[in-house]
């Protein structure tokens, strides 16, 4: 990479001795850490261990695996978390833009529409939840209740009606910023006078917007996707907090820690948190692949 | 020219929605002032409602914030400063002493954020179980410092490389030793690099909540854990809640609107400018 600013100078083996005891240091925390559970986990997969049971971890083969994937409760958990993952990114990446869009144009105060828009972004997630879920859906007095009750509706019961979809509305609340900020930045960038050259050429803003805004936008936007696949798929104190699990709002995450804290099955457990982790893997490698396309173009 | 009036109308929409997406947020701080019973009064209260600074008393007063808030500074700065004193050296190499195998090791680090630590948690538990780590202020901090290394080392490297190459060849030349070399030279010049790395980790290690909902209880919950106590029935008043979300989230929020570019610059790893 830069090889040329070390060759030529004295030391050059020094230079490189030191750089490799600076980075053990770092490389042995992070390889310790990543390692070391993942095997004991791959192991911990294979015994019959539960908490509450005998001791003796008897070897059990792949029998927690089919017991997992037999369980009802495994599959809605593999859907919900892609299903969560999904609508939080159509709805932060959908709004994001449009938002980004007219920021680009604004000129009267423009650094504090960003302190308002970036805010959400810094909340911490258990407080999310509880705001959404208690000031603004609660369903007898949250706040959009009352905006029910102008329009003369029935107040909608957000976590009863619609668990996974309301957690996704939350998640999305607090990622839309990162969206935002991200195309924002991108489209000040961009080329103004290939903009204007197309207007002059009497293209229309839907046509300008299509086949140059949006091309060049595609980078920015495969990082968000990355970006916020790898924070959405650990989504766990917006469930944790608003319906504390059930079927039809755990994710592969809530799944692994409902196994251990409520039935003590370290086993299972072990062999959900294998699956999330091959799951996260296979979405990565797509993800990894798209950006390196985008990149490309 | 019809530019002016439709640069107004934009100003005026972006105006909405922006008010839109912090509302939630000024709700609640409107909500923090209200009495409990206000808070839940239908319709709702915008401003017409007696002030008072009562929820924010009761918060503060009643022993289990303030240990909360104790912990999750000394969380959250401590699991940072590790990770910096981790990280300043290993992007020290990375940025001007690579190896073959430094490309490589940059992808590997950040692989590791791909897994979900869901993945690690059943042999963390047992072993903080054994160890005595759970519900230790120690115990987070190994965690976050870990989750939060690869990202400083990414964002510590781009700055680094920024700093001309010659001023650390100069400084060798004079004879300065490798320590003085990090600590003396570059440190001041990629001082705004560190400072922005510093608030990035130090935010996420703030607002992380896996860990530390399952590894912390009583002891060493910090302030996530705090405000997650509100989701039980017998935690349920509203404006106490805000009160204490508002108390559990201004520091970072403000320290998030000061340095708003850096921090989303260093979370795309400068792919972003």
């Amino acid at each position: 990479m830069t090889a040329s600013t070390v060759s030529g100078s004295p030391g050059r083996s020094h230079l490189r001795l030191s750089g490799r005891l600076l980075v053990a240091p770092a490389l042995i925390m992070l390889l310790v850490t990543s390692i070391l559970p993942f095997i004991v986990t791959v192991r911990f997969s294979l015994i019959d261990y539960r908490l509450l049971g005998p001791k003796e971890h008897v070897f059990i083969g792949l029998t927690n695996y089919t017991r997992l994937l037999t369980d009802p409760a495994f599959l809605p958990a593999l859907g919900n978390s892609l299903l969560l993952i999904a609508q939080v990114l159509a709805i932060s990446i959908g709004l994001g833009l449009g938002i980004a869009l007219l920021l680009e144009r604004v000129v009267v105060g423009r650094g504090l529409l960003r302190i308002l828009v970036v805010s959400p972004f810094f909340v911490m997630p258990p407080v999310a939840a509880l705001l959404w879920k208690n000031l603004l859906m609660a369903p007898v007095s949250g706040f959009f209740a009352w905006i029910a009750s102008l329009f003369g509706l029935q107040a909608f019961d957000w976590f009863a009606r619609a668990p996974l979809s309301s957690i996704a509305l939350i998640v999305a609340w607090q990622w839309l910023p990162f969206a935002c900020l991200i195309l924002l930045t991108s489209l000040q960038s961009f080329d103004r006078e290939q903009r204007e050259a197309a207007e002059l050429d009497g293209a229309s803003p839907f046509a300008i917007f299509r086949y140059l805004v949006l091309p060049y936008l595609a980078r920015p936007i495969a990082i968000v996707v990355m970006m916020e696949t790898i924070f959405l798929l650990s989504v766990f104190a917006e469930i944790f907090v608003t319906t504390g699990g059930g079927r039809a709002s755990s994710n592969l995450a809530f799944l692994v820690y409902s196994q251990v804290m409520f039935q003590y099955d370290i086993g299972a457990a072990s062999a959900a948190g294998l699956v999330a982790v091959l799951f996260a893997n296979i979405l990565a490698y797509f993800l990894v692949r798209a950006v390196g396309r985008s990149l490309d173009a | 020219m019809r530019r002016p009036r439709s640069t107004i109308a934009f100003t005026i929409l972006a105006w909405c929605c922006a008010l839109a997406i912090a509302f939630p947020l000024l709700w609640t701080l409107l909500t923090s002032f209200k009495s409990e019973l206000e808070a839940i009064s239908f319709p709702p209260k915008f401003l017409h409602f007696s002030w008072t600074l009562a929820n924010y008393r009761d918060v503060l007063s009643e022993g289990d914030y303030p240990t909360a808030l104790y912990n999750s500074l000394a969380i959250s700065i401590g699991s940072s400063a590790f990770a910096l004193m981790l990280a300043v050296p290993a992007a020290w190499a990375m940025a001007f002493a690579p190896s073959r195998h430094t490309r490589f090791l940059m992808l590997w680090m950040l692989s590791t954020k791909m897994l979900p630590p869901v993945g690690a948690l059943i042999p963390i538990f047992l072993f903080y179980r054994d160890w005595g780590l759970l519900d230790t202020q120690l115990g987070v901090i190994v965690l976050l410092t870990v989750g939060n290394l690869p990202i400083a080392v990414w964002m510590l490297y781009s700055n680094f490389k920024e700093v001309p190459v010659e001023i650390l060849e100069a400084g060798r030349m004079d004879g300065a030793s490798l320590w003085q070399e990090i600590l003396v030279i570059l440190t001041p010049l990629a001082l705004p690099g560190l400072a922005s790395t510093f608030f990035l980790i130090f935010t996420l290690a703030w607002n992380e909540s896996f860990w530390t909902l399952n590894v912390t209880s009583t002891e060493a919950a910090p302030l996530t854990a705090f405000i997650s106590s509100f989701s039980s029935p017998q935690g349920l008043f509203w404006a106490k809640l805000s009160a204490a979300s508002m108390l559990s989230i201004a520091p970072v929020v403000v320290i998030g609107w000061l340095c708003q570019r850096q921090l989303v610059r260093g979370l795309t790893f400068g792919a972003v400018k």
